[in-house]
């Protein structure tokens, strides 16, 4: 049973790293972002079920709270990206360089 | 030999107690004319004249008191304030050296103030000039007045400085600036060898007074002595002008011609003789070694000065040799012993008088000639400037000896003490005052005789009265003083007390054989002069001359020398310590800082400024990291 879990926990994980590394839409990044976040979150359940603790548990409660947290800022920045910028790429926002 | 009587504190109220005054006017004008400035500018040379005369009316004073005691108290001293506690207070010490010194600074000094207020009245900055002046006053006075060697040291750093500033006073002129320069640091290698002997003195004895020195002397070893005498030589050397410390002499002629006279003449260039015949009783005893060093130093520089006036054509030049000469024979004097000092100090008095006359002769000439030096282009100048001829002619006579001027009787007795004493070095300077006989006759007959040969905006004139007027005392001075001086041996009675003197008194032979022969080898060398530059015609350009003329017009190589042997070797030093700072110290630091920079320079290109580009070796990285810690089996 856990190996499925953790199997479906990897495959997300994975597609959001892809995601991240491919995709230049600002939001779409963001968004596989979240879903590297909730693999992670998938794995911590799954590990504290197995070993029937709740530890796990409250790690991924707290994941989720740096999330929400997350998502307020980062989108606030995105948005004003965009309004500067007229562009949501990643690709383009790039005047920090050497 | 008898020794010099012993130092007792003055406690009498009389003008000696407040001998510091001499010093103290003369500063005291130095301080108001450059403290005031410009302010002063219109009577500002008065006030300089005022202090000097002041001063000497003090000296006249203290002298006349010091004659009135009995011979046993003739050396006074003055406590004046405690200057550093436990090692030297302030004091004066007033005794025949000093007050003589301080008649002859006084005196011919005034006299030559007087004279720069004619001289200077066309330059802007006279009251400056005067202002030097004073304090150059002030500072000789406390060389030859302080009773200790930390008041003379400072007496004589003040000399050095005021001879810097007005050696250089046109410091516009850059060969004034230079000469300046070069004066004050060959005085310094000088004033190097006075510091060390003090401060083994010091070491030696614990003390710098004079009065206290004597007793403890016969406590050190005979090498200290020597080690100190020689150290006090080099300094001696380095104010007088004697070899190997003579060439900032003949450059420091750049300076207004009353400086030449008062400074290269009556006064500074003799605080060497000064210090050898005061520390005499202590570190100098007759037919020592250092003794012996000093009349060689004399013999020598008399016939380098005699040779290098022979070749000049700059009259001051010429003056300046003869000046270096002059103080060679006072050395040898002094290096003889109480036997010498009575004629080292008797001619330093008679050369202070004709050797000023002398060169505020040669500036009343080229006061009247334009300010032309080159006495390629005077001649027959003695029906325009009959006063200038003739006192120049008494100072003339005086210093090549002629019978019965200030210069025979001390000349030749430094001559037959000599002679007498130390054979060969008496008989160079017996070939020394044949040399004087011609280079003087050179300049009289080039400048004053033949033909004229000036330039065409030339109006030779006779200068104004304040001008003359010093020149005629000077030469009176010329005239009398040595006669006055050496027959009957009355300086060197009044001397005695300071300085000791010998067992026998020396009686002056006017038919001595050295006295004949010095006659006879001046009369040669003026006859010979008279040939060369008075019968014949004397070329406008100088001509080439043979290597011994070339040889002495480069001041014997001197200059040379020195550049050789000290100025390229130090500055291959400062070059190779360039060198190793450029290449060696700045190449590590400079390396350093640019092996950073080029290093971060490449490595800043890693930011890409591309979001993905970083996630994806974060993503990396996590990779590596996890694989890593995988591997070995901490998981």
């Amino acid at each position: 049973m856990t190996a499925h879990y953790l199997v479906l926990s990897g495959l997300l994980f994975a597609i959001g790293a892809m995601g991240v590394l491919i995709r230049r839409n600002a939001i779409v990044v963001f968004m596989c972002v979240e879903l590297m976040l909730n693999a992670c979150n998938l794995a911590f359940v799954t590990f504290a079920r197995q070993h029937g603790n709740l530890e796990g548990q409250i790690i991924a409660f707290f994941v989720m709270v740096v999330a929400a947290a997350e998502v307020v800022v980062g989108l606030a920045i995105i948005v004003t990206i965009f309004r500067t910028r007229r562009s949501a790429s990643v690709d383009d926002a790039n005047l920090l360089k050497y | 030999m008898e020794s010099p009587v012993e130092i007792a504190q003055y406690t009498a109220g009389g003008v000696i107690g407040v001998s510091w005054l001499m010093i103290a006017l003369p500063l005291l004008g130095a301080a108001v004319l450059l403290v005031l400035g410009r302010i002063t500018d219109r009577w500002g040379h008065l006030l300089g004249v005022a202090m000097s005369l002041a001063s000497f009316v003090v000296a006249v004073l203290a002298f006349l008191e010091l004659v009135g005691l009995p011979e046993a108290q003739r050396r006074q001293a003055v406590f004046l304030y405690e200057f550093i506690p436990g090692m030297a207070d302030m004091g004066l010490l007033i005794d025949p050296l000093s007050i003589s010194f301080a008649l002859l600074i006084t005196g011919v000094g005034s006299l030559i103030h007087i004279y720069s207020v004619g001289y200077m009245s066309h330059d802007s900055d006279r009251r400056r000039f005067f202002a030097y002046l004073n304090l150059f006053v002030a500072a000789m006075l406390l060389l030859v007045l302080a009773d200790n060697y930390v008041g003379l040291f400072i007496g004589w750093e003040g000399v050095g400085l005021a001879s810097y500033l007005l050696i250089g006073f046109w410091q516009f002129k850059p060969s004034a600036a230079v000469a300046a320069k070069k004066a004050f640091i060959v005085n310094r290698v000088g004033d190097f060898g006075l510091l060390v002997g003090m401060f083994v003195i010091w070491s030696s004895f614990g003390t710098f007074a004079f009065a206290d020195l004597g007793a403890k002397v016969g406590t050190a070893s005979q090498g200290t002595i020597t080690a100190i005498g020689l150290l006090l030589l080099l300094g001696a050397c380095g104010k007088s002008a004697q070899l190997p410390l003579q060439s900032w002499l003949l450059d420091a002629m750049e300076g207004p011609t009353p400086v030449s006279a008062l400074i290269h003449a009556a006064t500074m260039v003799t605080a060497g003789v000064y210090l050898v015949v005061r520390s005499g009783a202590f570190f100098f005893e007759p037919g020592s070694p250092q003794a012996l060093a000093v009349a060689i130093v004399g013999a020598a520089t008399l016939l380098a000065g005699a040779i290098i006036g022979c070749a000049k054509d700059d009259i001051k030049k010429g003056l300046a040799g003869s000046t270096m000469s002059q103080i060679g024979y006072m050395m040898l004097g002094a290096g003889l012993g109480p036997a010498g000092y009575a004629f080292a100090i008797g001619h330093l008095f008679t050369h202070g008088f004709f050797k000023a006359d002398l060169f505020l002769g040669a500036g009343s000439v080229m006061h009247g000639m334009n300010d032309e030096v080159d006495m390629r282009k005077y001649g027959g100048l003695r029906k325009y400037m009959p006063l200038t001829f003739a006192t120049f002619m008494v100072g003339y006579l005086a210093i090549i000896g002629f019978p019965l001027l200030s210069g025979y009787f001390t000349k030749d007795g430094i001559i037959e003490t000599a002679v007498h004493l130390q054979p060969v070095l008496g008989w160079l300077a017996v070939l020394g005052a044949g040399i004087t006989g011609f280079y003087m006759s050179r300049m009289v007959f080039m400048t004053f005789f033949g033909e004229k040969r000036w330039a065409d905006d030339a109006h030779p004139h006779e200068s104004p009265s304040v001008m003359t007027i010093p020149l005629i005392v000077l030469s009176i001075g010329s005239v009398f003083l040595g006669g006055y001086l050496i027959l009957s041996n009355r300086l060197l009675l009044f001397l005695s007390p300071a300085v000791g003197r010998p067992e026998e008194l020396p009686e002056f032979h006017f038919a001595s054989v050295p006295g004949l022969a010095t006659l006879g080898l001046v009369a040669v060398g003026a006859g010979f002069a008279w040939m060369r530059y008075g019968r014949a015609e004397v070329p406008v350009l100088a001509p080439r001359g043979s290597f011994v003329t070339a040889f002495a017009r480069r001041d014997l190589y001197g200059d040379a020398l020195n550049e050789s042997l000290f100025m390229r070797p130090g500055q291959w030093l400062t070059r190779i310590a360039v060198f190793l700072d450029n290449r060696g110290i700045d190449g590590v630091v400079n390396g350093l800082a640019a092996g950073i920079g080029g290093t971060s320079g490449r490595l800043r290109r890693v930011q890409t400024g591309f979001a993905r580009t970083y996630a994806l070796s974060i993503l990396i990285g996590a990779a590596l990291l996890t694989g890593a810690l995988l591997l070995v089996g901490n998981i």
